[in-house]
This record gives structure tokens, sequence and C-alpha cells, in this order.
């Protein structure tokens, strides 16, 4: 800046102290990853060369876009989780959704399912309350029942060793439908994730993970042109605890883990990082996530190009999938969450998100009810078809305070990674409890200021009104019969099919286990071929693999 | 006093944990004594932690409906002989639920907007079933 442009600003910081001092404010003010915030942003706060260091879109480093067309060519996925009781009922809902302006769909698999059990081997009244059971081939089938699979892109929550994935590519070889048509996301295969956050679960010992992963990852990359074999996740974290740098900052970390895992297993880096993708919480705090968004890029694309030497522009592209904040949401007056959903996705399409899915209103009273999962649908296309903030592309691009706030992201995130690498890179790192006590400690103090009254959530701790809210709104419980009708069909399967082929499978499964040279996807593949269900997979794998327990932080 | 000796819990299926280690953080920090199981525990587990561990209360925390097997555990603990210890639930519970809590004997259901020290203090009233040590 200029002499006389000093003067103004000396000038206006003397008139901002007044007036703070005549009104007794508290000036002081951070974002939610502790990074103290100025009243005001100027030209002397950026250091950033629009060229150099933000790139146009489409360009290195991709501050400002993965793609040079962003929104203007083609809109973000509206990408909906739905997980209901039942594969009938999901197959419903999901059409109904389809039918509304979904354009994309992800699958929440239930808790029993993520487990490694079969829903004949737990106790009735959970199965199908947080998702859509399946055991079988069969499940999968009634699931993509009459859906246009060959137009869809499918995200699925499913881990090692991707037993879903396997129904469903041998579901859509049954119906006909080429390899290469095939579009989607293996969205679970981030088993770091599930070890910093319990989220998921432990399904076999930390150990076993890598190759697992590894051979799902080979497969993909050969036999699936569309389909991406991994989703790194700091969804979990964030939600957990995590702030929105120690998101960003956990989740390259896990990033980088993962493409070295492949480059020490032989793969080419070009051949599998564009299909490696990325999937984020955001949260209201609309210039911070924005700023997390747009550092994340830079870091993705300076890490595989410098550290990696990728040469494929397309490995240098971090794209991601959004959810939306369940934990800023309240039982409060719970109406209000329609507009916290609203912001937190209108933060997740300002910081140029691919995929979207926003959370209903009614989750903290139970899986969401379809009027309510419609609504959050029908804000993003709010978003998208009445503000016209997706007209221009990275519209908060050249913002004093976003650059500014981008660069210090993204300086913060770049510590935080060295450290890791200090520690031997993000799986030692979650080892030793590190990131897991981090965000131990930071929902701890997040907790404390809501307690104190510091952080302000409207209708806990500010604006309250009475209202009665207990019996106010409640979520449907499963169909039992359809839990039943599930169950006798999962026992079916086992009773009726080829019993010689099942065994045969079952040992393929257990041999590929003991020659590192096998692929494991591909003995998976051919046990659900052969009607084995989800349950006796795992079970096999967790024979020879060991369970695994969770690591908590302690501080 | 007698310090007193919490079990904090999952059962069920599901792993959310992050609830249940706040609470677990903020007792700790106000000197009570946590044993957490970690998630996945059964009512059978949970019961025999409670006796192995002598606990005065049971935590229970619960984010994706694992609270409908609390009235199974209220059970098993009264089979075993422990049906006195305090039983809490925290987490995401629909409504009419609470009510079921309450009527299988759970002394008081904590929603997620609870302040810890409100949760710390109720703890604290309950206080420890085991013998003071005094001094002679």
């Amino acid at each position: 800046m200029g002499a006389a442009s000093d003067d103004r600003a000396k000038e206006w910081e003397e008139q901002y102290r007044c007036a703070m001092e005549a009104t007794d404010c508290r000036g002081e003010r951070k974002n939610l990853s502790g990074i103290p915030l100025k009243p005001l942003y100027t030209p002397a706060d950026v250091a950033s060369d629009h060229d150099g260091a933000l790139g146009f879109p489409g360009q290195y480093p991709y501050t400002r876009g993965v793609y040079p067309g962003m929104y203007r060519r083609r809109q973000w996925s509206r990408r909906m989780l739905i997980g209901v009781d039942a594969p009938e009922t999901w197959n419903a809902r999901q059409k109904r959704m389809i039918d509304a302006g979904q354009t994309a769909v992800a699958m929440v698999v239930c808790n029993v399912f993520l487990l490694g059990l079969d829903v004949d081997e737990v106790e009735k009244e959970l199965v199908g309350t947080c998702g859509t059971p399946l055991s079988t081939l069969k499940d999968m089938e009634i699931c993509y029942d009459s859906l246009p699979i060959d137009r869809l892109s499918v995200a699925m929550n499913d881990c090692a060793p991707f037993t879903a994935e396997a129904m469903y590519f041998t579901m859509t070889k049954r119906r006909g439908v080429p390899a290469d048509c095939l579009k989607g996301t293996t969205n679970q295969a981030d088993f770091i994730s599930h070890y910093v956050s319990c989220h998921m679960q432990h399904r076999f010992a930390l150990e076993s993970y890598p190759r697992l992963f590894v051979d799902h990852t080979k497969y993909c990359i050969e036999r699936m042109p569309h389909w991406n074999p991994l989703s790194i996740i700091g969804q979990h974290m964030q939600q957990s605890g995590a702030t929105p740098l120690q998101e960003l900052a956990f989740t390259l970390a896990s990033g980088l883990y993962y493409v070295d895992l492949c480059v020490k297993a032989g793969l080419p880096v070009d051949s599998f990082a564009p299909r490696f993708t990325f999937f984020f919480d955001v949260t209201q705090s609309i210039f911070e996530e924005v700023a997390k968004f747009r550092a994340a890029r830079r870091i993705w694309a300076k890490a595989l190009k410098e550290r990696f030497g990728a040469k494929d522009p397309r490995s240098w592209r971090l794209k991601f999938h959004a959810q939306t904040s369940g934990r800023e949401l309240t039982r409060e007056q719970a109406m209000n969450n329609v507009t916290r959903v609203a912001m937190q996705a209108l933060a997740a399409v300002l910081g140029g998100c691919q995929s979207l899915h926003t959370d209903a209103w009614d989750e903290l009273f139970g899986p969401p009810g379809e009027e309510a999962a419609r609504v959050a649908l029908m804000s993003q296309a709010v978003i998208a078809e009445e503000t016209g903030v997706a007209d221009v592309i990275d519209p908060l691009g050249g913002s004093y305070y976003v650059e500014a706030l981008t660069d210090e992201m993204e300086r913060r995130a770049w510590e935080y990674i060295d450290k890791i690498d200090r520690m031997g890179g993000m799986l030692e790192a979650t080892k030793r409890g590190f990131p897991q006590t981090e965000i131990l400690n930071s929902a701890l103090s997040y907790q404390r200021a809501i307690d104190r009254g510091e952080k302000v959530v409207v209708g806990l701790n500010a604006h309250q009104i009475p209202e009665d809210l207990d019996g106010r709104y409640t979520s449907e419980p499963p169909d039992l019969a359809l839990v039943e009708r599930q169950i006798e069909r999962t026992k079916a399967v086992r009773r009726e099919r080829d019993a010689a082929r099942a065994r045969a499978a079952l040992d393929g499964l257990q041999r590929a286990l003991d020659d590192p040279k096998a692929n494991t996807f591909e003995a998976v593949l051919g046990a659900v071929e052969a009607d084995l269900t989800h349950g006796e997979i795992i079970r096999a794998f967790r024979e020879r693999l060991g369970v695994g327990r969770p690591l908590i932080g302690v501080a | 006093m007698a310090s007193i000796r919490v079990l904090l819990t999952k059962i069920g299926l599901d792993g959310h944990d992050t609830g249940v280690l706040v609470v677990a953080r903020a007792l700790r920090d106000a000197g009570v004594e946590v044993i957490y199981t970690g998630p996945w525990q059964t009512p059978e587990s949970v019961v025999e932690a409670a006796i192995q561990e002598d606990a005065d209360v049971i935590g229970i925390s619960s984010l994706a409906y694992d609270h409908v097997l609390v009235p199974k555990l209220m059970a098993r603990l009264r089979e075993r002989g422990i049906g006195d210890v305090p039983v809490l639930v925290g987490g995401v519970i629909p409504g009419p639920d609470i009510k079921k809590l309450k009527e299988a004997g759970v002394v008081e259901v904590f929603h997620p907007g609870a302040k810890l020290d409100d949760i710390v203090a109720f703890i604290d009233k309950l206080g420890s079933h085991r013998p003071e040590t005094v001094r002679a």
C-alpha cells in the first residue's frame, strides 16, 4: 500500500479503537480453529499473488476450484444419505427422493452391517434402527430394484473388505450393466478415520487394513474405470470435535498416508491419485469453512506434485463431498435447524464442493423423517437455483479476509502435517493417539464454551423459549414385519444356495488371505457370487485377521 | 467423602463416542473416578463390569437407538442383585422413549444440550455407596 493508504489505515485504526472503548465492547474474536480474527482485513493482509498462489479455476494449485467451469458447467451432486429400516423401504424412499431432485445416491448401512453381522445374529430391536441392513446379495437387488444404476453415482458406506460393494458390482453385472457404466465412490475405505473416531467399527486388527486397502484399490483401478476406491474422511473427525483446522490437517495427512501406501505397493501415483476423493464436514462458520476447502485444495496439489512427483494434473485435484454438521443442530426449537443446515450448505457451495449432503432438521430426535429429508434436499435447490451464488466461480476469491484466512489455515495445517510426518505419518500418529487426543481436547473446550455461554447456540443457551420438547417429535421405529422378512430371507439364502459352491468360495477367501499375491477383494466378489452372506465373509476374515480395538486418546 | 466410581459405557451396535468421552473428561476433572468400557458392550458385559469395578453409578451413552437395550440392562442388573446402582442415560433419545426409560428405572436422561457441570453435579449428589475410610 502507498503512504496515503497507510495514513488512512492508521486513521481508521484510531477511530476503531475509540469506538470500541466508548461502547465497552470486547473486541477479541477467534474462529472455531482458534485463529484470532481482526476486525478488518485490507490489502496489507494478503500475501498471495493471484496466478501463483491461487491459480485460475482448473489450474494448479486449484485454490479457486478444481474445474475450469465449476458450477457453470455442472452443479454439485445433491447426494442425500438415506438409511431406512429395510431394503424395500430404502428402495421406495430412494425413488421418491430422485423424483424430488436428488441427483446422486449415498447408501447408509445399518450398524448391524458395519459390525460385520447378519440380520439374524443380533437383537431384533436393533435391526434397521440407524441405517439399512444388508446381509445378502438379494438385499442389494431389492435396494436397487428398477433404479437407473447406469446413470447414478453411488456412494456406499462400506468398509474393508467391501462386501456391500461386491454385492453392488455383482448385482449390476447380473443386470447386464457394463463395469465402465458404473459410477461411484467407496466412501468408508479410510480405515484410519475409523480409528481416530469410533463412528464405524473395528472389524479387524489395525495392521491388517493396509493390505485390504491396496487390494481393493488395485481392483478398482484395473477393472472399474469410473469408480473411486477411496474417499478420505475428515467428517468423522470434525463431528467428533475436531476444529476445521484439525479436520483439514488430519484428513490431508491421512491422504498422504494412503498415497504413500499405494506408491510403496508399486502402483504408479498417477494411476490411482486421480481417483482419490475427500469427504469433509461443514459447519456454519462460513468463511472459515471456505478457507478450509480452498487451503485443502492447495495443500493436496502441492503435496501430490512436489512430494510424490505426480505428473497428471488430475492427480493434483482435490475433489470433495461435504456433509453438513449434525453437531450444530439442536433439539431446542428444532425448526431452527433448517436455517443452520442452509448456512452450512452455503459454506460448502462457496467452498467449491463437488457433492453435498444436507442434514434433516429432525436428526436430534432419531433417523430423519422423509419430509424433513426433503426440506434438506430443497435447501440445496434453493441455494443452487434461487440465490445466484453458483453463478460466479469462487465468488469469495479476492476477499482480503478469505485470502488471508486461507493462507493462515494452510500455514497452520502444514505445521500439523509436519508434526505428523515426524511421528512417522498419520497411521503411526493414530497408534500413538495424537489426533484422538487433539480432537478430544477440542470437543471438551467446545462444550465448555457452550456451557459458559461464550459460544452462543440459539435456543439452547440464548433466546430460549419455554416449550415442551419431549414427545413432540418422534421418529418411526423400524417396521418389524420387514425385519422379520429380511431375517427369513437371509436364512433362506443360506439354506437354498449351492452348498458345494459356497464351501469352495469360503475356501477361496481363506486362500486369498494366506497368499500375499492374491487379491482379497476378488475373493470377496467370488464369495458374494456364491451367495455367502455378509456375516459369513466378515467372520472368515476376522478369524484370520483378528479383531480391532478402539484407540482412545487420553490427556 | 469416598470418591465416586462411575462406569461409563455404550451398549449395542453404535460406536459414536464423543459425547461419552467428553463427559468422562468432565467427571475426571471434577475428581470422579471414571471407568470407560469402550463401545459395543452388551447388557451382560456391562453388568459384569459394574460388579468388577464396584460402580456407584452407571452411565449409558447412546446416539443411534441403542438405548432400546437399556430396559434389558436394568433387568440384568436386578437379576444379579445390583438393581440399586443408579443408571443414567445420555444422548439422542426420541421423546416417547424417555418415558419408557424412566419407567424401566433409569434415574435421569441427559440430552445433547445438557451442561457438563449439571451432569457432574447430578452424579455428585447420587454419591458413593462405599463406606468412608476415616483415620482413627
